[in-house]
């Protein structure tokens, strides 16, 4: 780098990250989830969705995300084949 | 006599709770009320020398609570400030020594007989912080512009708030204007969007702090430092006074203006 690069250089705003930072964590620590918790859901998504259609559970992708100031639940489960009927081996 | 208990934490140590607490305790005795200064971080001690009291203890909070002596016998009366007293931690016990209920009872006795109880909290979010906070009406939570101290304090706010405190109020330290300016440190107003809780004061990062904890003197007992005077601001707006909050990026203890004026000053005091 060039001296007058150096000179010039933008000053570095740690400010910024600090605050975009914070802001990630917080959404993550004020939903609460614990892993385990994610895992149960995940479980217990597979066993609702396995009814109506044959899902690859090894591609499931399940985490919250921020968008501005909401968190969504997005999960991306791929679906290997939509059963023509609902199976009954639900029923409770 | 309405009595007000407010409890001061943080989660993260080391922020400034204890010196919140001894200023405020002072500034509100000072401007005439009754206050009772509770050192609630039970063995790890500190109020009493952050006050400068901490010769003069015979009894402590376990001691109370275990029915050893009698609240009044406890509580340490500041000589140089009337209606101040100080009901100190024990030193010599952990944090198990007490109950919530117990705490709450503790907090109760006091209710109609001071203005103002005002709780040292210990950091963290286990059972110190809650017994601290479980006889108290009104929180204040003592925060640094870091990321580590708004996280804690994002943490203990959820807390306090699940356990419906009345108010809960944040009291930004250390606040270094001249970093904030060269956007080297999160704002005020970062730390107010991020938390969105009110914030009831601002306190700049100030050398005289460290003399008079030093010393054993809160600075609301006669300083005219910038700290000192942000401390009677918090204490004027618990009072419910209409103080608005000073600009965070204009507090500057090294600053040109301030060091000429600081010479002219002494050359003035001088002739």
């Amino acid at each position: 780098m060039g001296f007058l690069d150096r000179f010039f250089k933008k000053k570095e705003n740690s400010r910024k990250s600090a605050r975009e930072r914070l802001q990630l964590v917080l959404i993550h620590d004020r939903t609460d989830i614990s892993p385990g918790t994610l895992e149960r859901l995940r479980k217990d998504l597979i066993d609702v969705i396995s009814d109506y259609m044959v899902i690859s559970e090894d591609g499931i992708e399940i985490d919250l995300e921020t968008e501005g100031n909401s968190v969504a639940l997005v999960a991306s489960i791929p679906v290997l084949e939509v059963k023509r009927q609902r199976s009954r081996k639900r029923d409770r | 006599m309405d009595t007000r208990i407010i409890v001061v934490t943080s989660g993260k140590g080391g922020v400034g709770k204890t010196t919140v607490t001894a200023n405020l305790s002072f500034r509100l005795a000072m401007e005439g009320y009754s206050v009772v200064a509770i050192d609630a971080d039970i063995g790890l001690r500190n109020l009493d020398v952050v006050m400068g009291l901490e010769n003069r203890i015979v009894f402590n909070i376990v001691d109370v609570i275990e029915e050893a002596c009698k609240l009044p016998q406890a509580l340490v009366r500041d000589k140089r400030v009337e209606n101040l007293h100080l009901l100190p931690a024990a030193q010599t016990r952990t944090k198990e020594a007490v109950t919530s209920d117990q705490m709450l009872k503790l907090c109760n006795s006091l209710r109609g007989k001071y203005d103002f109880v005002l709780i040292d909290s210990p950091a963290g979010i286990e059972s110190g912080f809650r017994n601290a906070a479980a006889g108290a009406d009104e929180a204040l939570v003592v925060v640094t512009p870091d990321v580590s101290s708004v996280r804690d304090a994002d943490r203990i706010i959820g807390i306090l708030e699940s356990n419906q405190k009345k108010s809960i109020d944040l009291v930004v330290n250390r606040v270094r204007s001249k970093m904030i300016r060269s956007g080297k440190m999160l704002g005020v107003s970062d730390v107010s969007d991020i938390l969105a809780v009110n914030i009831i004061g601002i306190i700049p990062e100030d050398d005289n702090v460290v003399t008079s904890t030093n010393k054993g003197e809160p600075l609301t007992l006669g300083s005219t430092s910038a700290a000192a005077r942000a401390f009677e601001n918090v204490s004027g707006r618990i009072l419910g006074r209409e103080i608005p909050l000073p600009d965070p990026t204009s507090f500057d203890e090294n600053g040109l203006l301030t060091g000429l004026k600081k010479m002219f000053g002494r050359k003035a005091g001088r002739g």
